[in-house]
């Protein structure tokens, strides 16, 4: 176990290491540089800027120098956010889209495991048609334009919700059911297709033939089966949170690290892309490797010897 | 297998002629009535939106400001925009980008996974490893926000857009194309045809090649939805196609700005682009339950 963990962590190095490295040069090779969108700025200020961020250096030092740095956990000034190191910007922004992304899952979760777990038992009845259809249509309407038409409904013509901002409870429950709503709609998918698979096992009939009740059955023996293909659409579903949050935090303009992370690009803040590509990475790569351990921990055959 | 079900398989068709595979999971996906609706529904919605912007009178980009946002009706069927444009015309016009790009884009994904997961598999050995190696560290980049960065820092660019797409969509076509061909460099007919003296090349193309073809096509078929959401996302984002042009993501985009006051704006493009990605998904269930009945149908 320990010794699994090891080794995924010596894995991430030199994937990290690429993503740096990519990143780096495909920021510094765009068209554009962080100080050129400001309107009748004096050359010599530009120039002093420049020189204060050690941009008039060669190219390949100023990258080994942000290696250097990096090693040393120290992620730069950000060039837009003037005074504003990007570790303290990632600080402020991210806790906005981990509750974002956190509540999703969480709704998610509520609405698509009892919704599969019902289908499965009634298979083939009008519930799991129902929700089956239901399902269907939720992963067919993309957040896009899933979170315009609940704006729409609930704040345009019902008047019960505000449509963007991100301070008070209220203000969080359309952004966490549009996101949440189509990856529900997948775990019910999911929950429903492993349930019938475990519903079928030997150990099932065997608990039901030893007199188990229904519930006991799926509460106790089926639910562990069952959940195993959620959990392994647990790990491509984090990384899709934060994509989603891209477009959810610009549908209801909330402040998250998605926000900053496509206005930092446009404004070429080089050290503000590099850093929250490199957050978002490690997150991934971490979220990957407690899914993995969550598997093993469900399913002893995908245990390595 | 057991002998039975290989039995019924052979005379699913009673053709005299003998049946192939083909011929097989075409009766089987016509058997299917939901991946056949979505058949036809995506066939209607091909050839309206190749044909239909040639036979309108109206254009995608003519303006009338005597007439902006006009609702649904019989002078124009979806209503008008801010500029007075006829949504039919431009959701019609969209689905020709959105159905362009994501054609496009799955056949360079195709053309650059097949042939390294072809490559991989069947060198095997050490090179093989190493080729898979970079597969998984390929995968394990964040993707969506690298393509999100390429598009913003270099600019709108629609070649870009498909170098993007297929850059990230490649990856899980190699690893198909390897396991198949892998399983199949085991074979008895292709160790037959290497007895036989071919060589590498057409032992690949004539032999490998073919047999690989269905996995391939059902991956496929997933990936057109799958990369026309990902177009739809950047242009949402205002990173996509621009005006005039437009595709379904970009008009949901200026729908969802517009869709207080109008709000057939947002419903048309977002229900074309519904249905298309709901079509396209349900044929290629079909289509690997068509071609592979021994998959797992969930």
């Amino acid at each position: 176990m320990v010794k699994f963990i090891v080794v995924r962590i010596l894995q991430a190095i030199p994937t990290l290491f690429v993503i740096a490295t990519l990143t780096f040069f495909m920021t510094r090779l765009a068209p554009g540089g962080p100080f050129d969108s400001e309107k009748n700025i004096p050359a010599e200020i530009k120039e002093k800027l420049e020189s204060h961020f050690g941009l008039e250096k060669p190219l390949y030092e100023q990258y080994f120098l942000y290696l250097s740095n990096l090693l040393q956990g120290d992620l730069g000034p950000s060039f837009k956010y003037m005074g504003w190191e990007v570790s303290e910007l990632i600080a402020k922004a991210f806790p906005v889209s981990a509750q974002l992304g956190l509540f999703s899952l969480l709704i998610a979760l509520v609405l698509g495991l009892p919704a599969g777990v019902l289908a499965a038992l009634r298979k083939n009845s009008a519930y799991d048609y129902c929700l089956m259809t239901t399902a269907m249509l939720g992963i067919c309407l993309p957040t896009f334009v899933m979170g315009p038409l609940l704006i729409l409904l609930f704040s345009s013509w019902l008047g019960w919700l505000p449509p963007l901002g991100w301070y008070s409870f209220a203000d969080m429950i359309l952004p966490s059911l549009t996101l949440g709503l189509f990856y529900g709609a997948y775990i019910a998918r999911l929950t429903r297709a492993g349930m019938l698979e475990t519903l079928n096992q030997d150990y099932i009939r065997t608990a039901r033939a030893k007199g188990a009740s229904p519930l006991r059955v799926v509460l106790r023996h089926a639910i562990k089966g069952g959940l195993l293909p959620v959990v392994t659409f647990l790990g491509p579903a984090f990384a899709g949170l934060i994509s989603g949050s891209f477009i959810i935090e610009s549908i209801f303009f909330i402040p998250g690290l998605g926000r900053f992370f496509v206005t930092a690009a446009f404004n070429r803040d080089y050290t503000m892309v590099l850093g929250t590509v490199l957050f978002y990475a490690c997150l991934i790569i971490i979220l990957n490797l407690v899914v993995d351990l969550i598997q093993a921990s469900l399913d002893p055959k995908s245990r390595e010897p | 297998m057991s002998i039975e079900s290989a039995k019924s398989k052979d005379f699913i068709s009673e053709d005299p002629g003998g049946s192939s595979l083909w011929r097989d999971a075409w009766i089987r996906l016509r058997a299917n009535r939901l991946a056949t609706i979505s058949l036809y529904f995506f066939i209607f919605v091909s050839l309206l939106t190749i044909l239909g912007p040639e036979i309108l009178i109206s254009s995608y980009e003519d303006q009338d400001l005597n007439n902006t946002f006009a609702p649904p009706g019989k002078e124009s069927l979806f209503g008008t925009d801010n500029l007075g444009r006829d949504l039919f015309a431009r959701v019609l016009h969209g689905g020709r980008i959105s159905l362009a790009v994501g054609f496009l884009a799955t056949v360079v994904s195709l053309l650059i996974g097949v042939a390294y997961g072809m490559t991989s598999g069947y060198l095997g050995g050490k090179i093989d490893a190493l080729m898979m190696r970079v597969v998984d560290i390929l995968y394990s980049l964040p993707f969506t926000i690298f393509v999100i960065l390429l598009m913003v820092l270099f600019g709108r660019n629609f070649i870009l857009l498909f170098i993007a797409i297929g850059a990230v969509e490649w990856l899980t076509m190699a690893r198909i194309t390897r396991g198949q061909t892998l399983s199949l460099k085991q074979a008895e007919f292709i160790e037959a045809a290497r007895a036989l003296g071919y060589s590498h090349s057409r032992v690949l193309f004539r032999h490998i090649l073919p047999n690989l073809l269905g996995p391939v096509i059902v991956y496929a078929t997933l990936t057109v939805p799958a990369v026309m959401l990902l177009e739809a996302v950047l242009s949402f984002l205002g990173l996509g196609v621009q005006a005039p042009m437009s595709s379904w993501g970009s008009l949901i985009k200026e729908g969802s700005e517009k869709m207080e006051i109008a709000p057939w704006l947002i419903f048309f493009p977002g229900l074309f682009f519904s249905l298309t990605l709901l079509a396209l998904n349900f044929l290629g269930d079909g289509l690997r339950d068509a071609l592979d009945p021994k998959a797992a149908k969930d």
